[in-house]
């Protein structure tokens, strides 16, 4: 811009445009003006990272990446570093935090098509950022080294193992040792404190560059870039500082009021943020009674535990987290928001939504018979769901949809006759009504009324 | 020939070439740095055979000895629990342990074991690693009433009989991993080893 800056600002810009960046992503970046309550969760996981990150460093400080001290390592923390306590509850409280944050920052996705064109790649670095967190996730609830640390660790690693052939390798490999053993805890502190942070961060950057580049979406799916005024500014954007930085703060004023909450009160939220068998030290000869991972992996895990074969629930497993990154090839409906699409579209995701809650539930419960099928018939909703949404890239017409409700029907009904014996098949065909319910509600509905079909979307954003 | 005249075709060659060196010396780089995670000597050398004597092991007991940092369990069966190995045949997966790969001869059977009555497993579930629960009881309120007594998993409900052999559609294919062992003498076990004989028989 014309007026140039002088004194210090001016001396730095005249070596770094550093003006020039501060006007490009915020005080000339320009936004649609009718961001809602879904818009949050962008920044506030930006704030929990760098939580993470700070009060990740300090307990470096104190921590012992070693079988035989961290246990001990991460009470003294607890009882004898002055706040020690707080910090390790604040990270801790965090983790589960940043899963919060996150699943509501996709949900936003999904809601009203960020995903979709021409924002593909940020779906794409937000979906690594998701694959990066789970690992930190993971290899972070090993440090304290306590019984579930170890048992999860155990299984999770195990899961490499499934694979034919080269399975049993890798998972020496991983482990570096035959089980879970100090030179698991070594790698993990190194991959958890030092290589995925900064790939992470590598990450959010690209996922913001690629942001900033194409702008942000909005609750009504419009392209605000579409309709500029005379000077090139979007007619329905405004400049995200100072409108949103101060949106953005209650956000953050409200986020951290329930976290305090949670870290002073209830920083083991009742097992499921911090889980009661972590309180004992790792013991490589006996599993706990119940074991369950935490509650932001526990959906994954119940799709492993529906399939009876380890290897193919592992692939169910990571076909549940990987076909979450093709979701933009697979929905290509033009119409982005959840408010133009049809009943039956929102019907799908609400479904959905349902099942993927569901599975989470079932994760931290015992596997009885009838819980396991309920596991497998919600894992088949969750894996329905994308075919539909397949399904309702366009109209389609009504033996289109009726052909894909039986072809569905009959690959759900073949699998059910293969797997089925004497002791639940009772269960097995009483609950065969799930999925073919839904895909009546999804498909059926569909081709005989016109609860299929999209509504007209503005010119201009509503609000 | 003037110096901007270029050979475009010697310039690809050197181009690739060149790119090729580059990515073969990158990959061979790696080497040293993935194998810093292979199990170091210390850890290889962690495997050799434990002796374990059972003459104290009552009837319906487990015990437990670390072979290799493994749990292995050690049980001694009453009549009863191996009445009931037949019983139970007809839900098994596997029930002469034909699929299940690491299993000697002589685990090969309904009672896998040198002596009936004395069942040596490794306690890893053959699913994804986790130790299994020894219940013996018959018919207990969580595990229904068919249950005849056997191990079950905590971590992904596999179940298996009381001779660690696997029911069908479990989570884990697999049965229970029957370590190699002998007897040195009648109560005095050595884990780790075979006699010639039985691994041949």
């Amino acid at each position: 811009m014309s007026n140039k800056a002088g004194g210090i600002i001016g001396w730095i810009d005249d070596r770094l445009p550093i003006v020039g960046f501060f006007e490009d992503h915020l005080s000339k970046y320009y936004t649609p003006k009718n961001f809602n309550f879904w818009y949050f969760f962008g920044s506030l996981a930006l704030l929990v990272l760098v939580l993470q990150i700070v009060t990740g460093v300090f307990l470096t400080m104190h921590y012992k990446p070693d079988a035989e001290l961290a246990f001990a390592s991460v009470e003294y923390i607890m009882r004898d570093v002055e706040w020690g306590w707080l910090i390790r509850y604040m990270h801790s409280t965090g983790a589960s935090a940043f899963f919060v944050v996150i699943y509501l920052h996709m949900l936003r996705g999904l809601m009203y098509g960020s995903f979709k064109e021409p924002r593909e790649l940020i779906w794409l670095f937000g979906m690594m950022i998701y694959l990066c967190l789970m690992a930190e996730a993971f290899m972070g609830y090993l440090l304290p080294w306590g019984q579930m640390s170890y048992w999860g660790a155990q299984v999770i690693v195990n899961l490499f193992g499934t694979i034919p052939y080269i399975g049993e390798d890798l998972a020496i490999w991983i482990r570096g040792d035959y089980v879970v053993s100090d030179a698991t805890l070594s790698r993990f502190f190194a991959l958890h404190v030092v290589a995925v942070p900064i790939v992470l961060l590598g990450l959010v950057l690209a996922h913001i560059a690629a942001l900033h580049t194409v702008g942000s979406n909005n609750p009504d799916g419009v392209e605000i870039k579409k309709n500029k005024d005379a000077n090139g500014v979007p007619v329905d954007g405004i400049p995200f500082h100072p409108y949103y930085t101060v949106k953005d703060i209650v956000g953050v004023v409200v986020f951290l009021f329930i976290f305090s909450l949670v870290v002073f009160f209830a920083p083991e939220m009742g097992g499921y943020f911090l889980e009661h068998a972590n309180f004992e030290p790792a013991n490589p000869l006996a599993t706990p009674e119940h074991i369950a991972p935490v509650w932001y992996f526990t959906p994954f895990y119940t799709v492993l535990r529906a399939i009876p074969n380890p290897f193919f629930g592992v692939v169910a497993m990571g076909a549940a987290v990987i076909i979450l990154f093709f979701l933009p090839w697979i929905d290509k409906n033009k119409v982005k928001s959840i408010r133009y699409r049809s009943t039956l579209y929102k019907a799908n995701l609400f479904i959905f939504l349902g099942a993927f809650i569901w599975l989470g539930y079932l994760g931290m419960q015992s596997v009885t018979p009838m819980a396991s099928q309920m596991a497998l018939r919600l894992s088949e909703l969750y894996f329905l769901f994308f075919a539909v949404l397949g399904i309702y890239s366009t109209q389609r017409s009504a033996a289109y949809y009726l052909f894909w409700f039986v072809a569905f029907v009959a690959i759900i009904s073949v699998y059910d006759v293969y797997r089925n014996n004497a002791d639940i098949a009772a269960l097995t065909w009483q609950t065969w009504v799930i999925p073919v319910a839904y895909l009546f509600i999804t498909l059926v509905l569909a081709a005989f009324t016109n609860l299929d079909q999209d509504k007209p979307v503005p010119e201009r954003v509503t609000g | 020939m003037s110096e901007h005249d270029v050979d475009a075709g010697r310039r690809n060659m050197l181009r690739v070439s060149a790119s090729v060196v580059g990515v073969v010396g990158g990959a061979a780089a790696l080497i040293p740095f993935v194998s810093t995670m292979s199990p170091s000597a210390k850890a290889l050398a962690a495997g050799a055979p434990v002796e374990v004597d059972i003459s104290k092991l009552e009837v319906g007991q487990k015990i437990q000895v670390e072979w290799r940092r493994k749990p292995v369990w050690i049980v001694r069966r009453s009549d009863e629990m191996l009445a009931n190995l037949g019983e139970v045949e007809a839900k098994l997966r596997d029930p002469s342990s034909e699929l299940s790969e690491m299993q000697p001869p002589f685990a090969q059977n309904s009672n896998r074991s040198i002596k009936p009555e004395v069942l040596v497993l490794v306690g890893i579930c053959t699913h994804l690693g986790c130790s299994p629960t020894f219940r013996p009881e018959l018919a207990p309120a969580d595990l229904g009433p068919e249950w005849k007594g056997g191990f079950y998993c905590p971590c992904h409900g596999s179940r298996f009989d009381i001779s660690g052999r696997v029911y069908k559609n479990m989570p884990a294919n697999d049965n229970l991993e029957v370590p190699p062992y002998k007897y040195l003498s009648d109560n005095v076990l050595r884990i780790g080893e075979m006699d010639e004989e039985q691994g041949v028989a």
